[in-house]
């Protein structure tokens, strides 16, 4: 699961893909880890398990995983709303995560943040967001204490086509430039921000061009095609950490459930919901094209299928057993004389 | 060794000194070096009003001019301090706060009890702050209650250049977001402070001055008017003790209430606007925890509830005079 820096080709080996069969079967199971993870979730909170508001990542699993697997801890994330892909992709502990979720003190951030603000800096995880756009200066932030400290380490911002429309993403984009930040923008462009669509709500037709505005290069991938993300977020990152600077990749790509859970989705089209579960799954296609080349069977994605089953099970399990936080909890990790 | 220099000097030998301290503070604002890519001299200004001038030729690329661009580069400030850095970022003017305020409020104020206490953000946001310069409505506030509001952050609002040098150090050296507030009208305000880096916690309110009769509790500008004020009315035989509150979080109201307990009378004096306010926290805190002491009903100076007018003749009515303390002083002597 943990994110791991990858070879760039796999030449030389028996795999067509430019990653040797371990890793295809490592971004296999976290891709797969998300999948489950936010299955489990849309039912556990339907039954009301689950206090607050969740969103769920599913469907988009691709590109967190394309992109993650070319970064380290040292690298740093600042996601969104929507984080728990980037999480798990990002090598944050399931368990601790489903504790967080569950507001227990087992939690990544001991009960405290929540599914909005599940964070571990110890994985570089900067934390998920709940305002939209805000991680962009973050991101820009600690793509200047890798620069300034001289170490390697990159910044990605994840934001949705929504939050793209932020004054703090726009600026970051000019920032970066400016400043000459290792730092990647990525666009997750869903097609729909909450329940608004991406072809009213941004003006411009191509995030490209956006990108080329601020004098930033600018890449369009299928987001649902994990081989195309990890190639084009490969590219941007080994820049970025040969001092080429900023770039921004939009990932266009597709959101199985609705904006929050309880999304009754009545601004959908009629039958796109299954259209894109049937045949846009980013699962389902690299798991057709890694068997098709022979390079990873069947039963071995089924014995992955069953690993995670298993692990999401026991972070479940872990989550309702442990225990809630103390009241002395509300007032620690903050000054406090009032 | 100990020389009078002013409250600017004050906030440069600070930066100077921690910088030369601690290799991961670096200083970003606008302007704050002046000049970047203009065809001109490099290191032009140091500051609009030249606070940090002479810092670049020091410590170079460690401070860092930005485009005009305050949610970017604070949240940047806030972003590189969970990475490793102390920034130390400078908004120009308080007022500005606005356009940046989610980096903040929402974003490093939050972020050690949001996740748990496993992040820090060390990063320290100075702004000039407060009326008296004639700038105007949108270049005068101080809107220090804005920010006590907010639980995660420590607010400091300095009186003069002894506790400026030392309480931005500490500023600096602490490991949660501090808005430090410097009152631009006391920039040139002298006093005497020593050479060497020294800190001062927070949360010590200084007694400027020993009473008796009645307490004056207030902040920054209106610090040098309360002790005005003082020395008027003890032409009267009014004794008053004048608290500089120093920083507003932590607030030290213990040394309020203790003053209170002894003079039985109290006045709180603020700059920003009436409602909700540092005036009316302290006034607050005071009938609750010490009704007992008190003789005479609080009273507080503050800013009327108005934007601050530009014409000097409205702006002098604005913020409050040494003689409307002693008017409030000598209330509370007549109940």
């Amino acid at each position: 699961m943990s994110a791991t820096a990858t070879a760039v080709s796999a030449q030389g080996s028996d795999s067509p893909f430019p990653l040797e069969k371990d890793d295809l079967l490592s971004a296999y199971r976290t891709m797969k880890t998300i999948r489950e993870f936010e299955d489990r979730l849309h039912v556990d909170f339907a039954r009301g398990d689950i206090p607050g508001f969740v969103h769920l990542y599913a469907g988009e699993e691709a590109a967190a995983t394309g992109i993650m697997m070319h970064l380290t801890d040292e690298d740093r994330i600042a996601s969104t709303h929507r984080g728990h892909g980037h999480c798990i992709a990002k090598g944050v502990s399931v368990h601790e995560m489903m504790g967080e979720i569950y507001g227990k003190v087992s939690g990544a951030c001991r009960g405290k943040g929540g599914s909005m603000h599940i964070a571990d800096l110890s994985k570089g995880m900067m934390g998920a967001n709940g305002i939209l756009g805000a991680g962009a200066p973050l991101a820009c932030g600690a793509a200047l204490a890798a620069k300034k400290l001289g170490h390697k380490g990159v910044g990605i911002s994840f934001v949705g086509d929504g939050a793209s429309n932020q004054g703090m993403f726009l600026e970051s984009l000019n920032l970066a430039g400016v400043w000459e930040l290792p730092v990647i923008f990525v666009v997750e462009n869903n097609g729909y921000a909450e329940s608004t669509s991406v072809d009213w709500a941004v003006a411009s037709d191509s995030y490209v061009d956006r990108a080329n505005g601020f004098g930033l290069p600018g890449v369009t991938v299928d987001g649902t095609d994990f081989f195309a993300v990890h190639e084009a977020a490969g590219e941007m990152i080994r820049r970025a950490r040969d001092g080429g600077g900023p770039s921004l990749l939009e990932c266009k790509m597709i959101r199985f459930h609705g904006h929050f859970e309880g999304d009754a989705q009545t601004y959908r089209a009629e039958g796109e919901v299954e259209d894109i579960r049937n045949n846009r799954d980013c699962i389902k296609m690299f798991a057709d094209r890694v068997s098709e080349a022979g390079v990873i069977s069947r039963v071995e994605t089924d014995a992955v299928d069953a690993e995670v089953a298993t692990l999401i099970d026991s972070a479940v399990e872990q989550a309702k057993a442990a225990p809630l936080p103390d009241t002395a909890d509300l007032l620690t990790d903050v000054y406090v004389k009032y | 060794m100990t020389r009078k220099i002013s409250m600017k000097e004050a906030v440069n030998e600070a930066l100077d000194q921690e910088m030369q301290r601690d290799p991961t503070v670096v200083v970003m604002g606008e302007d704050i070096v002046g000049g970047t890519g203009s065809p001109g001299e490099d290191d032009a200004w140091g500051g609009v009003l030249g606070v940090t001038k002479g810092l670049y030729a020091k410590h170079g690329d460690r401070l860092m001019d930005t485009p005009l661009s305050e949610s970017a580069y604070i949240g940047a400030a806030i972003g590189a301090a969970t990475c490793g850095l102390r920034p130390v970022a400078e908004l120009m003017f308080v007022d500005f706060m606005g356009v940046c305020l989610d980096e903040i409020f929402n974003q490093g104020a939050k972020f050690r009890y949001m996740f748990g206490g496993k992040v820090e953000t060390p990063v320290v946001i100075r702004a000039m702050c407060g009326a008296g310069f004639r700038a105007a409505a949108q270049h005068s506030q101080m809107l220090t209650p804005v920010f006590t509001h907010i639980p995660g952050l420590k607010v400091v609002c300095p009186s003069n250049a002894y506790d400026t040098k030392g309480l931005l150090a500490q500023s600096i050296r602490d490991n949660d977001p501090v808005i430090f507030l410097e009152h631009k009208n006391l920039y040139a305000h002298e006093s005497d402070v020593p050479e060497e880096s020294y800190t001062i916690p927070f949360g010590e309110a200084a007694v400027l001055r020993e009473g008796k009769s009645a307490t004056v509790a207030t902040y920054g500008q209106t610090v040098h008017r309360s002790v005005e004020a003082a020395e008027t009315l003890a032409k009267d035989g009014v004794d008053v003790e004048v608290i500089d509150l120093r920083t507003l979080s932590p607030i030290d109201n213990d040394t309020v209430i203790e003053s209170v307990e002894k003079t039985g009378r109290l006045v709180c004096v603020d700059e920003a606007n009436p409602r909700c306010s540092i005036a009316s926290d302290v006034s607050a805190t005071v009938a609750q925890e010490a009704f007992g002491a008190l003789k005479a009903p609080i009273q507080m100076v503050t800013a009327p509830h108005t934007p601050v007018p530009f014409s000097p003749a409205l702006e002098d009515l604005y913020i409050p005079t040494a003689d409307g303390i002693a008017d409030a002083v000598r209330k509370t002597m007549a109940a």
